[in-house]
């Protein structure tokens, strides 16, 4: 650890969420109000909002301004792309991966909840569960979001009748439970009204459970690393050569997942070949001990060939290699995917070319039915595929490691980013 | 550790997940890229972007030099306070000069004055001129409605220009830098940084600042609610009168758009504590040049701006 001042007291933990929902459902009021009642919207931004709605001839302000960035956006009152927001209570700091609701979006919402810990989904409390809210669900299942929020907005246009709330959050737990999603919380809110959002509601007394917010500031924000196999992609190697560090060679990267040692026994893939770990550098000073996501320079006892894309990991659980990658991918271009595309797939640190061997079954989100040999995927599409890579991948399951288990798909022609992947 | 972080022993604070973050994006650029180049202003977000890489090449030399677009209007403070660190580090700095861009009829003077968007000729044509494939920016998305919709790898075409239409997904922490020739990167190490956090990491790792970030008695005139710096940039105007006051910078651009406030902070933590009772966003408090519209920062990014 460094030095600690009386500042750095003010050290906390750190969220990443992602919302889905869509306009209609009141999305960016609950964000906006979740920004304003925190009071993490500053007198310039409130004045700026208040100015906007007059132009629009809107009455109150509209506290979907503040979250609308785009001028494209703005005049068509619709989002576009993932925006990230932050805020900080006194207990949590927050990164929101705000992402739009609609079809057409489902790679946008892919996008927040990769690196989301926790997924907000709305529903209007007027139309329940739709479809929208079980594909929703099914991106977080997909991307394997720990832990799912259910806010039933607009409570205060039923009535803040407590039944409607009940069957909602009944039928959304049932598919979440299908789905493989355990952690799920329901909430009944107003966003316009400022129901449970940060406050508690006057108007819902049968409710006992946590605000968003609270729900927000409580929820686990790690995992265990000691529980995930230690994984260390190599990023970079360090070899200062000077009259200093004549003979220092250190290997740069940041702990995918786990728990390293020092004098721990490791083997580096694809070579295979075994060393120790000899040292940790944590950022300026040594240490006997890292876990993710801590990025380190690790020394091996032994002099071995180890480059940038090569993985380091214990010796006692190393991943399995392979060229033949079966995976679920979400398509992200414009143009579709199809079988026999030549690709570059980026794992970790390490990019290889591979081609499309087969798409067995495109996904249909509304009621996780596959259907078989869709022929192509396009964008937004989720579908089942084979992948053969020209060189060996050590690749975790999705299910064991978000971080060892992603991979992107990228034209080699122009660089597109083609689709994301988790494999199987 | 305090309070509010549980016992577990694999707890990492928020300062030490952006840096450990920030470390590994100069790390994936360092590997993938041919020649990466850090914009330094000496301003503090780029004080603090440099100190990362510092930290993530030691005890080798980050791989990469520096660049400053020069608008001409700097404040000496800060002037002096970059060659210091430069001529310390031993590291190279290329300059791009809005002034020399001006003088050979390539960029044109504004009636106002500011230079803030004149910075984008320059600027593309040392990225052109030097071939810098990945270009490192300061900029934070907690700045601006825009630049939250920036990406940590932003694309730019020939012409240096920012599609947000265009802009490639990212998921994970994979960040895809494949470009064309003729195309270059733009790469923000502190996406996920508040203002709040910038200072909070600035008080952790003792780092110098220049002065003027720091309570200090200047003369300054008021135009636009704010305290702007009398200088050969073309202020104070008539009816415009000039007072002493004791004031601080919480950004540092061109002296022309950029507005001091009043502050009696004179240390990292009295700037803090002020940051966080402060109920207006520094870029509202301070910068002229994003009160152009309400579009102002989306199209400056459009035509190839930071």
């Amino acid at each position: 650890m460094t030095v600690t001042t009386s500042v750095t007291d003010t050290a906390t933990s750190l969220l990443r969420f992602a919302t889905a929902g869509s306009v209609d459902d009141g999305k960016s009021t609950l964000v906006g109000r979740l920004l304003h009642d925190s009071k993490s919207v500053l007198t310039d931004q409130l004045e700026a909002v208040a100015h906007a709605s007059r132009d629009r001839g809107t009455g109150a302000p509209d506290l979907a301004l503040l979250t609308d960035g785009l001028r494209a956006e703005r005049e068509q009152g619709i989002t576009i792309d993932v925006a990230y927001r932050y805020f900080a209570t006194p207990r949590r700091r927050f990164i929101l991966a705000d992402t739009p609701g609609h079809v057409q979006y489902t790679r946008n919402m892919v996008t927040g909840a990769s690196t989301a810990r926790t997924a907000v989904v709305l529903v209007d409390a007027r139309n329940g569960v739709v479809e929208q809210t079980r594909r929703h669900l099914a991106v977080a299942a997909l991307l394997r979001v720990p832990y799912v929020l259910l806010a039933v907005n607009k409570m205060d246009l039923v009535g803040y009748t407590e039944a409607v709330f009940a069957a909602m959050a009944a039928e959304f737990t049932a598919y979440a439970r299908e789905l493989g999603v355990c952690q799920v919380t329901a909430v009944p809110v107003s966003a316009l009204a400022g129901d449970n959002v940060v406050t508690p509601s006057a108007h819902m007394d049968w409710y006992g459970g946590p605000t968003v917010l609270e729900y927000l500031e409580t929820v686990p924000v790690v995992t265990d690393p000691a529980a995930e196999p230690a994984r260390f992609p190599v990023q970079y190697t360090i070899r200062p050569q000077t009259t200093t560090h004549p003979d220092y060679r250190g290997y740069a990267g940041r702990i995918a997942s786990g728990v390293l040692r020092v004098g721990e026994p490791v083997t580096v893939l694809p070579s295979g070949r075994t060393s120790t770990i000899a040292a940790i550098d944590a950022l300026g000073h040594s240490a006997d001990i890292a876990w993710a996501p801590q990025s380190i320079i690790l020394h091996l006892a032994d002099d071995l060939d180890v480059s940038r894309g090569d993985l380091i990991t214990p010796t006692t659980d190393t991943p399995h290699l392979t060229q033949d990658v079966e995976a679920t991918v979400c398509h992200l271009a414009d143009r579709p995917l199809l079988p026999g595309a030549r690709v570059l797939l980026k794992h970790t640190t390490r990019t290889v070319r591979a081609f499309v061997k087969d798409i067995s079954s495109r996904l249909t989100l509304e009621d996780l039915s596959q259907h078989p040999k869709p022929g192509r995927l396009n964008a937004n599409d989720i579908g089942r595929v084979t992948l053969r890579t020209a060189e060996p991948l050590a690749l975790d399951p999705y299910a064991t490691s978000r971080h060892t288990g992603s991979f992107l798909l990228i034209d080699p022609t122009d660089g597109t980013t083609l689709a994301g992947g988790v494999a199987e | 550790m305090n309070a509010h972080v549980s016992a577990d022993p694999y707890v990492l604070s928020h300062l030490e997940v952006l840096e450990s973050e920030a470390v590994h994006v100069f790390r994936e650029v360092a590997g993938e890229f041919e020649r990466p180049v850090l914009l330094f202003s000496g301003g503090k977000d780029s004080i603090v972007m440099l100190h990362l890489a510092l930290k993530a090449f030691a005890p080798a030399m980050p791989p990469f030099g520096l660049l400053h677009v020069d608008t001409g209007h700097n404040f000496p403070e800060v002037m002096a306070y970059r060659d210091r660190v430069v001529a310390g580090l031993g590291l190279r700095l290329h300059v791009a000069s809005v002034q020399e861009a001006i003088d050979a009829g390539r960029v044109r003077e504004r009636p106002d004055g500011t230079r803030n968007p004149l910075q984008t000729v320059p600027l593309l044509e040392a990225i052109g001129a030097h071939r810098f494939d990945a270009v490192f920016g300061g900029g934070r998305r907690d700045e601006e409605k825009a630049r939250a919709k920036e990406r940590v790898f932003s694309l730019r075409d020939e012409f240096g220009g920012w599609d947000p239409r265009r802009q490639r997904p990212e998921l994970w922490q994979l960040y895809n830098g494949r470009h064309a020739p003729g195309e270059h990167v733009r790469v923000f190490p502190l996406s996920n940084f508040t203002e709040l956090d910038v200072w909070q990491y600035i008080a952790r790792e003792k780092i110098e600042l220049p002065s003027i970030y720091f309570a200090h008695e200047r003369e300054v005139f008021a135009r636009d609610g704010m305290w702007l710096a009398p200088g050969g940039w073309g202020g104070p105007r008539e009816g415009e009168s000039v007072v002493r006051r004791q004031v601080r910078y919480r950004t540092v651009g061109d002296m022309s758009c950029t507005g001091a406030v009043d502050s009696t902070a004179a240390t990292v933590a009295e700037v803090i504590a002020e940051i966080t009772a402060s109920r207006l966003t520094e870029r509202g408090a301070s910068r002229a040049d994003d009160r152009l519209s309400e579009a102002a920062m989306e199209d400056r990014k459009r035509e190839g701006y930071f």
